[in-house]
């Protein structure tokens, strides 16, 4: 995932993310789910900026994929049950 | 993923009401089709996978929800995990956690799927309970309008895989031949993508 600069992110994200738990959310693109419905999921879900969802947004579309949390992978799996209940195509996966 | 066309017609969709929340007014044909088809998700992922105790049932489901014996196999034989369901449309609604790890996605589906299913009824009975059967108007307080967003996108994500939807699909639906029979279904998926977009921007 890229670096974005000065962004809204939720707090806790802050503390779980450590460059040693390299476990990844990923969002795949999928023919139903709406843009502005991804980008109001991942605003929503991650207290992400409404620039920064709709870049994560953009990247699943444009690219079939987009990471779009990181940490443990227990957290991991909190965020993929959540995006399972808004109906977004999510899986856990090991960082590469 | 896909972009909902813009609609300047006639056709109503949510917005927002000054005081918080949402309305939106829905005929009596299409309170109806609303609530047919989430009845009928909920239907689908309600539904346990098998049903003890129900004699007659033909379709041996696969091993799990609900069953303590299937629980407790799956427990004891840790190379066994859950699979997806073989209904496509469910296997959409409940997809696996892990892509390359069938083990993996087993344990998680084992540990959060009932859980997945009941939020999924729970979405689809708010729908019910807040859309009157004859229709008319409908305010929704923002929670309620958030669990709307995720029944119809719910709907729409069944409807995707019985109509195969793909990407060009605005295309495929100006070049159906009205007889076809899939024609009627096709517009009822381009209108809930047009009420749910209408719903995703009354809430932001």
């Amino acid at each position: 995932m890229s670096v974005a600069p000065a962004e809204v992110e939720r707090p806790e994200a802050a503390q779980e993310v450590v460059p040693d738990t390299p476990w990844v959310t990923i969002v795949w693109n999928d023919p139903v789910n709406l843009m502005s419905y991804v980008t109001y999921v991942f605003q929503q879900v991650f207290g992400y900026s409404r620039r920064k969802a709709e870049k994560l947004m953009l990247d699943v579309h444009h690219k079939g994929r987009a990471v779009v949390s990181s940490g443990t992978r227990e957290s991991m799996e909190r965020d993929v049950a959540v995006l399972h209940g808004y109906g977004l195509w999510a899986t856990v996966s090991h960082d590469k | 993923m896909s972009a909902a066309e813009e609609t300047g017609d006639v056709v109503q969709g949510f917005r927002r009401i000054r005081r918080g929340g949402v309305t939106a007014r829905f005929d009596h044909s299409q309170a109806g089709i609303i609530r047919a088809l989430v009845s009928q998700v909920a239907e689908l992922v309600g539904e346990p996978e098998e049903a003890p105790d129900a004699p007659g049932t033909e379709e041996p489901g696969p091993a799990g929800a609900g069953n303590p014996l299937a629980d407790l196999a799956s427990l004891l034989d840790s190379r066994a995990p859950e699979g997806p369901p073989e209904d496509p449309a469910l296997a959409r609604l409940l997809p696996d956690a892990y892509r390359d790890d069938a083990e993996a996605a087993g344990e998680f589906r084992r540990f959060t799927e009932e859980e997945l299913r009941s939020g999924k009824v729970a979405a689809a009975q708010t729908v019910l309970a807040t859309l009157p059967e004859d229709g008319g108007k409908v305010d929704l307080s923002t929670e309620d309008a958030q669990v709307w967003l995720r029944a119809l996108n719910d709907v729409r994500l069944t409807l995707g895989v019985r109509l195969s939807i793909t990407e060009d699909f605005a295309e495929r639906v100006l070049d159906l031949d009205p007889a076809d029979p899939r024609s009627a279904y096709l517009w009822i998926y381009d209108w809930l993508t047009f009420l749910q977009e209408t719903l995703v921007r009354a809430l932001r």
